[in-house]
């Protein structure tokens, strides 16, 4: 009897995703298919309000980084207050936007990493689910949890003094920022008690990437094949081509690492980039335009950005670029679990920057805004933890939005996701009888290497289960399993 | 006055999104009438949601009270404990529950504190900002509980 598995977590508004994986009658995966219901509506949403609101509008768009939207719509927004794109502000504006950056970064791979990676790595893809949790981290691991949760911590602290607050930040304004650092903010990072202070995040960053190599080491098999598989690959490079997550160039390499988008101006990027729509899913299929929509699929993120990168211009993370890029014989890898090695160099390198601008007397004083002359239209991108993420606003005469598109970066990935979905089903459930709930768990940690955001940024009390439904040929339901 | 306990009020969620915001807005209240009042040993916080690192903002308190929005079947809001619980981590989720933030805090520090959860109903959820009037209501009666259980120095429940 063919059968089809919905993996599904219902959510009250929107932002939730389920997998589905069809048998056909020899009990082989016939198709699986990744869908994320992303809501689009915010675009129409932002559509009439002065543009200036938009930096902190936007932050309603997801609860987890709210700090890459905000500086995504803040750069869109210098271009059409005239301050130039990308590298027109002050150096105080540009350096406090890049402090807010990297400790978003910094948190948000160090979450990742404990909080959803970790356990799969220490339990095992099949593990007890009842361990495989960060509670679990900490019962057998208390060292490697208590890192994760500090250096969270920090991160979140270094937002919240670049952005004014936690929440809906204000700190980025079109054409600069609103606030310098204070001398004690400062001190406080650069010196702060052990462990919250940017010495002790250098080391755990290093540390927990020494534990991931040595993991990676000992379950070469599995790290390097679970999932692998050739695709083009974007991101932002700075000019000289260095890995730069705040500003740059748009550079795409295919599987050989030649460029097939040669470090061009994002403000065009609809002129190399499109996004095709599949009746199948709500959430859109971009490609690069050059390629065509069979081959020009690609994929953003740590992976991505560090195919892409020619240097690293850290020295710590760039010794450790040097080794991953060894690793593969300076080729592009294409190894999803590698996600996690090149995500935690990333994090090596934020922390890395946010000691290097602690120390910049920039961040105390100075201009904070660049004033030009107005413009309609304007296109802002950065390098958000999960890949790249693209905000394009038009404005009217009235100075209210027109026009908003956005492609967030769990867009970009949705081919290659689907990919890693398609590959871990076929390698772990084809021809089998019974469906394991680690088999379940290895789809996940599939998609999990790309670190999709599908939480919406609201939530309520009990309405963010994880649903498993069995279904028959017929569509009747066979079992059904809830988180 | 002094509370009798470290306490810390704690809401989470997303004021961009109408009655997701009772936590958060229930904390810029009760911070202000502890300000008021000259109250000690209370703090507050907000975030969008609730993370890892709460773990250790709760490890140093005797008791925590976390405030959510609901959408559960009820009049206006209840209290229940909260107790130190595992739970799966959901598909590719950033967030946690208080359960799971308690637990977390016993595993780290072999300590956690007397910890509840106050749930508000609320109603409409869309990209807006501001509470609807029954939401505010709701989370008006559930200060009013609050102040009287601090001023009376008693247990959050009866």
């Amino acid at each position: 009897m063919s059968k089809k598995i919905t993996i599904e977590p219902v959510t009250r508004v929107e932002g939730h995703g389920k997998v589905t994986i069809k048998f056909d009658d020899a009990g082989n995966v016939e198709q699986s298919r990744l869908h994320i219901v992303e809501f689009r509506g915010f675009e129409r949403f932002v559509q009439g309000r002065p543009y200036w609101e938009a930096p902190v509008l936007v932050q309603r768009l997801c609860g987890i980084c709210p700090v890459s939207h905000h500086l995504a719509a803040a750069k869109a927004l210098d271009v059409i207050v005239g301050a130039g794109t990308g590298t027109g502000l002050t150096p105080t504006g540009e350096k406090m936007r890049r402090l807010m950056h990297y400790g978003q970064f910094f948190q948000s791979h160090v979450l990742h990493f404990f909080h959803l990676v970790s356990p799969d790595l220490l339990f095992g893809v099949d593990g007890d689910p009842a361990l495989r949790n960060v509670v679990g981290v900490a019962i057998k691991h208390k060292d490697l949890a208590v890192m994760g949760v500090m250096m969270r911590k920090f991160g979140q602290e270094i937002i919240a003094a670049t952005a004014g607050k936690k929440i809906h930040g204000t700190g980025a304004i079109p054409g600069g920022i609103n606030k310098h650092l204070s001398i004690e903010e400062r001190d406080s990072f650069l010196k702060g008690a052990d462990p919250l202070n940017a010495d002790k995040m250098i080391e755990w960053a290093q540390a927990a990437l020494d534990f991931l190599k040595d993991y990676q080491k000992k379950n070469t098999d599995f790290i390097d094949n679970f999932s692998k598989y050739d695709s083009n690959y974007l991101s932002l490079v700075r000019k000289d081509g260095a890995l730069d997550l705040y500003h740059g160039v748009l550079r795409a390499v295919d599987a050989n690492g030649k460029k097939v988008l040669n470090d061009v101006d994002y403000q065009e990027y609809d002129k190399y980039i499109s996004e095709e729509v599949r009746s199948w899913s709500y959430m859109k299929f971009p490609y690069l335009i050059d390629q065509g929509k069979e081959k020009g699929w690609y994929r953003v993120g740590p992976l991505a950005r560090l195919n892409t990168a020619d240097f690293i211009p850290t020295p710590l993370a760039q010794k450790e670029f040097e080794i991953y890029k060894a690793y593969t014989n300076g080729k592009p890898n294409n190894m999803c679990m590698h996600n996690h090695w090149a995500r935690l160099i990333e994090c090596l390198h934020s922390a890395e920057m946010i000691k290097i601008l602690l120390n910049d007397p920039d961040l105390l004083k100075g201009e904070l805004v660049t004033k030009g002359t107005k413009v309609s239209r304007g296109v802002g991108l950065v390098e958000a933890p999960r890949g790249t993420l693209f905000h394009h606003y038009e404005i009217d005469k009235n100075d209210q939005i027109t026009k908003a598109n956005l492609i967030v970066s769990t867009t970009n990935n949705n081919e290659p996701m689907n990919r890693a979905v398609n590959n871990v089903a076929k390698s772990y459930m084809n021809g089998k009888e019974t469906i394991t709930e680690g088999m379940m768990n290895a789809v996940e940690v599939a998609i999990r290497a790309y670190d999709p955001c599908l939480s919406c940024a609201t939530h309520a009390l009990g309405k963010m289960p994880l649903e498993v439904t069995l279904l028959d040929s017929n569509d009747n339901v066979i079992d059904k399993k809830r988180s | 006055m002094i509370a009798a306990k470290k306490t810390l009020l704690y809401g989470y969620g997303n004021p961009g999104r109408q009655d997701d915001g009772l936590g958060n807005e229930f904390i810029e209240l009760m911070a202000k009438w502890i300000d008021e009042n000259g109250i000690e040993g209370v703090s507050t916080d907000s975030n969008y949601q609730l993370n890892i690192e709460d773990a250790d903002t709760i490890s140093d308190k005797d008791i925590v009270v976390f405030v959510d929005a609901t959408i559960e079947e009820i009049d206006d809001f209840y209290i229940d404990r909260v107790e130190p619980s595992g739970a799966k981590i959901e598909f590719s989720m950033h967030a946690v529950s208080p359960a799971f933030v308690v637990n977390l805090c016993n595993s780290l520090y072999d300590k956690y504190p007397e910890a509840y959860l106050i749930h508000i109903k609320g109603y409409e959820w869309d990209f807006a900002e501001g509470l609807t009037d029954k939401a505010r209501e709701n989370m008006l009666k559930a200060a009013e509980y609050v102040k009287d259980r601090i001023i009376g120095k008693k247990s959050f429940i009866d």
